[in-house]
């Protein structure tokens, strides 16, 4: 807990200097063009720009610890209004894609280890490598065209809240959702099938044969969990970038989520939000990484009784 | 010796398990063909146990793989109690299963390390189905304890709070609870050390008594056979090249490759002198057997004939079977033959 805290506290300086470092000024976003000296200066008495580097980062912290992130440079309204909009489109998105990619890379993982070779094998292997040759806004317009504009059966873009309208709400989710898990899906398959095959190779496996029990009995409960273990860690790590925002893909579907906020607060210097934004990142990274290591002794009994 | 045939099969009502014309052979890496096993046969007896003893590589474990149809032989036929395994499919084949089981040479990896003791004894049982919870947690504790180990302080524990030995005495457990007819060691003792070996060996004779067990017992060693085997299989490159009773063997090989082998165990005198090889060179590749015989290219006596047809098995002497051309006559000094006999 305190070296999670100790991180935390790193992170949010790495993320404060950060900003300090990058070329140009604030100022310059926050003015209209052609503003005097003076104005400038007025401004930056205004959002404290002139106090001494630790003393603003030390109110910024202040602030960020009482869940007041600032204001944005750019609408004036508060960084935590923002993101509290944002957060839960990119946080639907993500985990709907993790369901999707696991649903999928789960089941052809494992049977593509069983059968090495074997048809699910051969094509799985060819899709993964065609998806893996294909980046995420190719798939994503090649999907929009297949089904959007071709077959249309599905909506293009945008974002409908579940609030309004439930069936429309995920039929916009479908390809951005797709999208997303494509990718992730692949990267899944191709681990859990190379451990799922080291596990296979176990004699505790061939002697689980030996006894009669039945293929679905020995994948799932014997080499499954013994296999499962890269492709928990890596869970981990991929849901935390989902959530953090994915650019490309919230780019094209034009939704509104934390990728396309941050996107925005560069373009437009906001450096407010994109500090903000990142630090959630972070803190949502650890969350995650925090979770797998958690759920290690759940796996591997072995591991409980090391760290007890 | 490259021996097929079937002379040395018995006829006999007691012979519950016997193996005909045994072919495995699998694609290699570059898609030819692997002649891992040719045309083995043999039989046993109930209660009797056949000690199965070749080099690495001589497709001991492949025959093994093929009586628990693990996979199934290329070709050839596994009868237990009557029941042909190899014509077996899906569910019928596991309800056979019970019946034949094996211990294995790794005794980390053979057994699943997430699981505790107790589960890993009692799932066969509770697969196979019949039995109450009770039933199956009784006879998980009695077994535990048959095997040298404390219920009380073993079934919560894991695979890895075991030394090798014990986890071997797990996985012995995880075969016998099923109550087998059939139980193939293949080579169980060999990873483990020596003073642990004999602990083993000595609960595998045990269990052998107590359910008149059958078993196949494979071993590259002769040494480690001898005493618990009835009957000796030898075999070499996928095929049989002797097979006797298990004092006979040691007292007379009758084939080239035998008596190498018998001649190989170290003498535990310190002053017996250091004898040379016994043989020399390498196990010819699998790919592509030496033709006729297939020991001819590591065998003191082979002539023009060893090359151009293949010995089958005969029986050489009462009750000896071996597949050579020239067999080794009765009694036979135990010695290294003396260099090249002059013709």
């Amino acid at each position: 807990m305190a070296r999670f805290l100790l991180l935390l506290l790193l992170v949010s300086i790495a993320v404060f200097m950060l900003l300090e470092l990058i070329p140009g000024d604030p100022v310059d976003a926050l003015v209209p063009e052609g503003a005097t000296p003076e104005m400038r200066e007025q401004v930056r008495e205004l959002y404290g720009l002139n106090d001494p580097l630790l003393q603003r980062y030390a109110s910024w912290l202040g602030g960020v610890l009482q869940g007041d992130f600032g204001r944005s440079f750019q609408t004036r309204l508060p960084v935590a209004e923002a993101i509290a909009e944002r957060a839960p489109v990119s946080l639907e998105l993500a985990v709907l894609a993790m369901v999707v990619a696991l649903a999928i890379s789960v089941p052809v993982g494992v049977w593509s280890a069983y059968r090495p070779g074997g048809w699910v094998d051969r094509v799985a292997t060819l899709v993964t490598s065609a998806t893996l040759a294909t980046p995420s806004f190719v798939l994503g317009i090649l999907l929009v065209y297949v089904f959007g504009v071709q077959l249309k059966v599905l909506p293009i873009l945008g974002w409908v809240p579940f609030s309004q309208d439930p069936v429309q709400h995920f039929s916009h989710l479908v390809l951005p959702v797709l999208t997303l898990a494509a990718g992730e899906c692949v990267l899944f398959t191709r681990l859990l099938r190379g451990d799922m095959l080291a596990t296979l190779q176990q004699d505790h496996v061939l002697s689980a044969r030996a006894r009669g029990l039945p293929t679905w009995r020995i994948l799932a409960r014997h080499a499954l969990r013994q296999s499962s273990f890269s492709l928990v860690t890596v869970s981990g790590v991929v849901i935390g970038r989902l959530i953090g925002g994915t650019v490309i893909v919230e780019s094209i579907f034009s939704l509104p989520g934390m990728g396309s906020l941050v996107v925005n607060a560069i373009i437009s210097r906001d450096f407010i939000v994109v500090q903000s934004v990142v630090l959630l990142t972070a803190l949502i990274y650890l969350l995650m990484n925090t979770l797998v290591d958690l759920t290690y002794p759940l796996l591997d009994p072995r591991v409980r009784k090391a760290t007890s | 010796m490259a021996g097929s045939g079937t002379a040395h099969l018995r006829d006999d009502p007691d012979v519950v398990f016997s193996v005909r014309n045994l072919t495995v052979e699998y694609a290699g890496r570059r898609g030819e063909r692997v002649f891992a096993v040719s045309d083995v046969s043999f039989d046993a007896r109930r209660g009797e146990t056949i000690g199965l003893v070749g080099e690495s590589g001589c497709g001991k474990s492949s025959v093994a793989r093929a009586i628990m149809q693990l996979p199934p032989p290329t070709k050839g036929s596994v009868v237990l109690d009557g029941i042909e395994l190899t014509e077996l499919k899906g569910a019928a084949l596991r309800r056979q299963r019970r019946k034949l089981q094996m211990i294995f040479q790794d005794p980390i990896s053979s057994l699943n390390p997430l699981r505790k003791v107790k589960d890993i004894i009692a799932e066969g049982l509770r697969v196979h189905g019949g039995l109450t919870s009770e039933e199956v947690g009784t006879r998980t504790r009695t077994m535990i304890e048959r095997v040298g180990l404390d219920p009380d302080s073993a079934a919560d524990h894991r695979p890895h709070e075991f030394s090798g030995g014990q986890c071997q005495r797990i996985s012995i457990a995880r075969a016998m609870v099923l109550d087998p007819e059939l139980v193939i060691c293949d080579e169980p003792v060999s990873a483990l050390d020596v003073s642990v070996q004999a602990q083993i060996m000595n609960l595998l004779a045990e269990m052998k008594q107590r359910y008149r067990l059958t078993m196949v017992f494979i071993a590259h060693d002769l040494a480690v056979v001898k005493n618990l085997s009835d009957r000796i299989v030898v075999m070499y490159l996928g095929k049989v090249c002797e097979v006797a009773n298990s004092d006979d063997l040691f007292a007379a090989p009758a084939h080239p490759y035998t008596r190498a082998l018998v001649q190989s165990i170290p003498e535990p005198d310190p002053d017996a002198p250091i004898q040379e090889a016994a043989l020399s060179g390498d196990l010819p590749s699998p790919l592509n057997p030496p033709s006729g015989c297939r020991f001819r290219t590591r065998c003191p006596l082979a002539q023009d004939i060893c090359a151009t047809e293949e010995p089958q098995i005969r029986e050489v002497r009462p009750g000896r079977f071996a597949a050579c051309h020239f067999p080794l006559e009765e009694p036979i000094a135990v010695a290294r033959p003396t260099e090249a006999v002059p013709v």
